[in-house]
């Protein structure tokens, strides 16, 4: 959009100069005051509302969660409101699940992010070149991204499932032996970082595609005149210029591993997915928020949760700015 | 622009055709809400009704086709059930719709486990049933644990759950043990112990890939409810950390553990269904509704290759029941009450025990004949009318609390650990009660 049109007070009526006091020009003054007034209030108007909803649906829940994690608030009783200050807070950081729950998170965020985005990389390098029926392909590459999380998660349950499972029944075909997957450490994280990977990588390798698609193609020629491989193309022109969009799309990525909640939930199923396996090994912050607030019934804690992840969002935030800088400081 | 009357008409009209629209569209929405939670509609055009029942498990009432019957005598009533697998998952959500006021049914079960709880702090969302149904008609203790301080009445007794013992007979006879009732029942005439002992016998020559109990946690349940005292004590405090009860059956379940004579499967997740159907499971304590779980889970294949005989030991457990509520929310408190009070009933019950074997509540269930000679036709026809009305007797009279339902599952799921990973017994009873302080906190 561009913002140099004309003011619009270039078109406005002059202004009657004579004194008189006729209909015509009382009528002139006042549309002319009414111009302005639209002129400086129709922005606003046209943005309300996108902040009338985030007022509503964002900014209120966010505040009121607040005002509930100083609270004891009970599930059997959601009327009776008793303050206790930080003790929530106090609460959830001197419980060790907690601190479980906040390991599993990163654990499973690393797991899940870094596998994907190169994998993603490599697929959109290979995708912008020319290729028989590309188009097909970029949209196959879409279509994990477009299943819900739920019938995802669903499926995946299947295939790690430890008797009758489709991945054991494999492994037993080649003679590797019998895991039971959501209930190791490891290996329920990797049965979830497999669910995640599956469903975003093919929506990160879109968004790669399209920045390189932005990539002037000279560079690439003036590189191939030179001599350089696909692999040197690769390096040297693509990803440096990929930078800003590689950084967007590990900030989104940690957002969502941050989030991550129906994948964990829906391996087990039942009450062992909302406590994230009967250990805890693959309980994430959200399955924690959920099963302190939902199955125990203790909101002021849970509130308390809510907002420990938006605290630790923060950190991650100035974390990937700071590496950010640094990266656009050491680039130049 | 000039303004002249045709515009206010084609205004007008517009508005007029708005309204329609909306209506039209609330109409619709309101037509595809459930009939429970739109507020003030008691009947259709037809004075037809449909009354939701909401429960978990089984209750059984499909099973003997007692929907339908009522739907036979009350022609403009129809009946229709919300069944959850697993109570764990259906008790949070009924009380997030308690707090929502919207999605509840016109009736709603309620676990023994959790009575306590919803009496103390949700009586005020349940109809009082002290008037529609007789108090007096149940086993003394049953009613007593839906009345609140007040006198009001919040649930009426579905059934209860005395213990016995369920076995594979196929499985038995394969690891050489007997299989008649009277010859199994004196195996585990010594308790618990002997329970145990009759499991590393048929370890020794098990079919492979087959284990004499699903969970100790059933074990651990079934001992602890043999005793009036639990988890708490009568003031209402939480004592489960020096209960003798809760001691007692969490060493015999270690026992289990370490001895290896479990499958260490979660109860009524998919893997355990998956192991029912599969017929990899020896025995099963039986309170008398897990008979249903059994064979409904183990489907028509394992039909007659299952028995049931007297419970270990000398003392009797009431493991589970269930009560029927009536949210006051619900459109039709009158019906949904009528209807709560003729599933309880006598006769009812008596169906409903026929048909999948949880055992009456209501004490003018048990002089009726089909109650006296039941028998199972799926578990070789075992005379449970018989085995479950001498347990019946000597329940002892509980005391229950807020959270028994939490706590229970807390134990059950640390039990699974020692069986599946091999933690320690101490790490486990740690893990149980930070688990479970932080629940009742």
């Amino acid at each position: 959009m561009s913002t140099s049109a004309p003011a619009r007070d270039a078109y406005a009526p002059p202004p009657s100069g004579s004194p008189q006091t006729s209909a015509a020009a009382r009528r002139q003054k006042w549309r002319s005051r009414l111009w302005r007034f639209d002129d400086k209030a129709s922005p606003y108007a046209y943005i309300a509302p996108f902040f009338l909803v985030f007022g509503a649906f964002g900014l209120y829940p966010l505040l009121y969660t607040g005002w509930i994690a100083l609270h004891r608030v009970e599930m059997t009783g959601l009327d009776q409101m008793q303050w206790v200050g930080w003790a929530n807070f106090d609460r959830i950081l001197h419980d060790a699940e907690f601190w479980t729950a906040v390991g599993n998170t990163f654990l499973i965020g690393v797991m899940s992010t870094v596998p994907q985005l190169l994998v993603a990389l490599g697929l959109a390098h290979l995708l912008n070149y020319r290729l028989r029926a590309s188009t097909f392909f970029r949209t196959i590459i879409l279509t994990p991204y477009a299943t819900s999380v739920a019938s995802a998660a669903l499926v995946f349950a299947l295939v790690f499932r430890a008797d009758g499972g489709l991945l054991n029944w494999l492994l037993h075909f080649i003679g590797l032996g019998h895991t039971n997957w959501a209930n190791g450490h490891w290996t329920s994280k990797i049965a979830i970082s497999v669910i995640v990977i599956w469903r975003w990588t093919g929506y990160n390798t879109l968004i790669y595609l399209a920045a390189m698609q932005a990539v002037p193609t000279d560079l690439y020629e003036a590189a191939s005149i030179d001599g350089a491989s696909r692999w040197q193309q690769f390096r040297k022109v693509t990803v440096p210029s990929l930078r800003p969009t590689i950084l967007f799309t590990i900030v989104i990525s940690t957002i969502g591993s941050m989030q991550l909640f129906g994948e964990p939930l829906l391996l087990e199923g039942g009450t062992l997915g909302a406590t994230g396996g009967n250990e805890n090994q693959y309980e994430t912050l959200s399955v924690y928020l959920y099963n302190y607030g939902w199955n125990l019934g203790h909101l002021g804690p849970a509130a308390a949760v809510a907002w420990a992840m938006l605290a630790l969002l923060l950190i991650i935030a100035a974390i990937n700015w700071l590496i950010g800088r640094f990266v656009r400081k050491s680039a130049v | 622009m000039r303004i002249t009357r045709t515009v206010g008409g084609r205004r007008r009209r517009a508005a007029v055709i708005a309204t329609t629209g909306l209506t039209a569209t609330a109409l619709l929405l309101a037509g595809c809400s459930s009939d429970s939670s739109d507020s003030g509609k008691s009947s259709d055009a037809n004075g037809k009704i449909t009354l939701t029942v909401a429960d978990y498990g089984q209750f059984g009432y499909k099973e003997a086709g007692l929907f339908a019957q009522y739907h036979k005598l009350h022609p403009n009533i129809t009946v229709k059930e919300d069944v959850t697998a697993d109570e764990k998952v259906y008790y949070p959500k009924m009380l997030q719709e308690l707090n929502a006021g919207s999605g509840l049914a016109d009736v709603q079960g309620v676990e023994v486990g959790r009575i306590k709880e919803v009496v103390d702090t949700k009586a005020n969302d349940f109809a009082d049933l002290s008037k529609v149904i007789n108090v007096g008609d149940w086993v003394p203790w049953k009613e007593k644990q839906a009345t609140t301080s007040g006198g009001a009445v919040i649930g009426a007794g579905t059934d209860i759950g005395p213990m016995s013992l369920c076995y594979n007979t196929e499985l038995f006879k394969k690891a050489g043990l007997p299989t008649d009732r009277a010859a199994v029942a004196k195996k585990v005439a010594g308790g618990w112990n002997s329970y145990l002992q009759l499991g590393e016998e048929y370890k020794k020559k098990a079919p492979a890939g087959t284990y004499f109990m699903d969970s100790a946690s059933a074990m651990f349940n079934a001992v602890v409810s043999s005793n009036a005292k639990q988890y708490y004590d009568a003031s209402g405090k939480a004592i489960y950390k020096d209960s003798p009860s809760v001691k007692e059956g969490w060493n015999l379940a270690a026992e289990a553990a370490s001895k290896k004579l479990t499958q260490g499967l979660a109860q009524f997740n998919d893997p355990w269904v998956a192991a029912l159907r599969k017929g990899t499971i020896a025995t099963v304590a039986c309170p008398a509704w897990m008979a249903g779980q059994i064979s409904t889970n183990a489907g028509a294949g394992n039909k007659g290759k299952w028995d049931i005989t007297t419970a270990p030991g000398a003392t009797a457990a009431n493991w589970g029941g269930s009560f029927l509520a009536v949210p006051k929310k619900g459109s039709h408190v009158t019906e949904a009450s009528a209807l709560v009070k003729w599933l309880t009933a006598p006769a009812q019950q008596a169906a409903v025990f026929k048909a999948i074997g949880v055992f009456p509540s209501n004490k003018g269930a048990y002089d009726l004949p089909e109650v006296k000679n039941a028998k199972l036709p799926y578990f070789n026809n075992a005379p449970i009318g018989q085995i479950y009305a001498d347990e019946a007797k000597t329940i002892p009279e509980a005391v229950i609390g807020e959270k028994d339902g939490v706590i229970k599952d807390n134990f059950s799921t640390q039990i699974n650990n020692m069986e599946q990973r091999g933690t320690s017994p101490d790490d486990a009873w740690s893990a149980a009660t930070n688990a479970i302080d932080k629940a009742i906190g």
